[in-house]
């Protein structure tokens, strides 16, 4: 064939493709914010579901999801990024750490209902918190860590070697070298992959489903031993459970969860282009 | 020769199997440069880093004999290895500061260690800035980032980084290897008003730095110290054929 005509080709059926891979994603949100805009209120956003959830608005799943969301964080955020700590500072390689490793892998790889019955077993069952904000934050955190773990190893691996030496030479201990000249310079890369946390704690529902997720309550929770409602569960919820709930409360609620994982991510991304900019070894 | 600074008895050292230094017996003397030179490999780079055991970094080095400094051996069980490198300071063969300003790197090791009150700080920088002939050049850019100083000023700057930490040593790693012929001269001009106050030894591929800018020198081949002694009489007398080779070029 005529190399021109191959490669006009080859160009043509590439694009198609890339244009292929955007469209759902254009699709989804044109669909869900021309159905959903015209719920979106302060009222809908901030006062509690009346009339069996057909009207008010969604304030007690908003809250509830950041409630989850943040202790999610809480808890695997710390024990994440020590972990990866020890990782990569501390371990040599041997059998443990690439056990360690391939465990961390193979935890991204469960699908999150297995979490969601997990956390149904341990934290509801087991330690007898039932279902609550606790368990479900713990189940939500334990789903995360994976994220968490790998973000942090790979920004801490990325400060280079002679910030160690350089530290060690100056009498420094390998802690204080750790805190003070490792942990600096891989804090914002520790900070993307929280945030990238972050927002799939958000969007999931499975791992709620069993451990933490209210089917509708009138009050909001009061302690970590609540249930409490939630984004994702209340859209399927309301979407699938409840008949007569208007269509642009469904898809109002659509687009608060997806603007609220849309700016997560966007924060992640900000994040790490500040960090490329300043970046100068 | 005046007084000792750092001694070694039967030194070797083993990377695993492999012996990297073999018998070294040497006296470095307070107060003046000594230069250790020799081929690649001959385990020169080792032995600078036997003094502040920046070798225990390596998995798989073992040492035997003794490394004596300030009359106490650095390898004993009970010796204080943060406090000896406080006291031995290193500075590398490229200039790497870290990506913080001029005044943070320079800080850095009394922020760490807890040394001196934050009052103390300014004074601090600005002395160890003199001490390294960089005050004034960069006493209106101690808050701009040291990655954006000429290579030259970098490795001052990772020269006045130790200093804080008021050592008694300084060791240098081909710390001219990464710098053009003019900054190297400044270096080794510096070298010479620092002894005055610090033992300062250096490693270096460069015979003429070697006999320009030390007071003694010790050729090493193959893990050995094959001779020791003045500079001048090693560059014009020396006393092994091995030496003697090397220093006029017919291997190296």
């Amino acid at each position: 064939m005529n190399p021109r005509l191959a490669q006009k080709i080859a160009h043509a059926v590439m694009l198609t493709a890339t244009l292929l891979v955007v469209l759902p994603v254009l699709v989804i949100l044109v669909i869900i914010v021309a159905k959903g805009a015209s719920a979106i209120s302060w009222d809908f956003l901030f006062s509690m579901p009346r009339d069996g959830m057909t009207a008010g608005g969604i304030f007690p799943a908003i809250l509830g999801t950041l409630y989850l969301v943040l202790g999610a964080i809480l808890f695997a955020v710390p024990l994440g990024v020590l972990a990866a700590v020890y990782l990569v500072e501390y371990s040599s390689d041997n059998w443990f750490s690439r056990l360690v490793k391939l465990s961390i892998v193979n935890l991204a790889g469960v699908p999150s209902v297995v979490y969601g019955l997990f956390g149904l077993g341990i934290f509801v069952t087991f330690f007898r918190f039932g279902a609550s904000i606790l368990s479900g934050s713990l189940t939500l955190g334990i789903m995360i860590l994976p994220v968490i773990i790998t973000s942090a190893r790979e920004a801490l691996e990325s400060v280079p070697r002679h910030f160690r030496v350089v530290s060690l030479s100056l009498g420094a201990s390998r802690w204080q070298t750790i805190r003070h000249s490792v942990l600096p310079h891989a804090l914002p890369g520790i900070l993307t992959g929280m945030i990238l946390g972050l927002g799939r704690a958000a969007g999931e529902t499975a791992p709620i489903l069993f451990t933490v997720a209210a089917f509708y309550l009138p009050r909001l929770p009061h302690s970590v031993f609540d249930q409490t409602m939630a984004l994702p569960y209340h859209l399927y919820v309301i979407s699938t459970q409840v008949p007569g709930i208007a269509e642009n409360v469904r898809y109002g609620t659509a687009l608060v969860l997806l603007s609220l994982v849309l700016l997560l991510n966007l924060a992640a991304i900000l994040v790490r282009s500040r960090f490329r900019g300043k970046k100068k070894w | 020769m005046g007084k000792t600074s750092i001694e070694t008895r039967s030194l070797n050292l083993f990377y695993g199997d492999f012996q990297a230094l073999t018998d070294i017996n040497l006296t470095i003397p307070a107060n003046e440069v000594t230069a250790l030179i020799g081929p690649s490999g001959c385990g020169k780079s080792t032995l600078l880093r036997v003094f502040n055991r920046m070798n225990d970094l390596i998995a798989g080095v073992r040492v035997s004999g003794r490394v004596l400094f300030g009359g106490k051996d650095i390898y004993a069980s009970d010796a204080d290895l943060l406090r000896l490198r406080e006291k031995v300071g290193m500075v590398f063969q490229r200039p790497n500061p870290f990506p913080l300003s001029v005044r943070e790197n320079i800080v850095f090791g009394l922020a760490v260690h807890g040394l001196a009150p934050r009052q103390e700080y300014d004074r601090i920088v600005e002395e160890s800035l003199r001490s390294v002939l960089l005050w004034d050049d960069l006493k209106d850019k101690l808050h701009h980032s040291a990655l954006k100083l000429s290579l030259e000023q970098q490795q001052r700057l990772c020269i006045a980084r130790v200093l804080p930490l008021k050592p008694s040593v300084l060791l240098m790693d081909e710390p001219c290897s990464a710098l053009d012929p003019i900054a190297t001269l400044h270096i080794e001009e510096l070298m010479q008003k620092l002894k005055k106050e610090y033992t300062i030894v250096i490693v270096t591929h460069n015979m003429q730095q070697a006999a320009r800018a030390s007071d003694h020198t010790g050729f090493m081949y193959l893990g050995k110290l094959i001779e020791f002694g003045a500079t001048a009489r090693i560059f014009t007398k020396p006393g092994q054929e091995l030496t003697e080779n090397y220093i006029s070029g017919r291997f190296g």
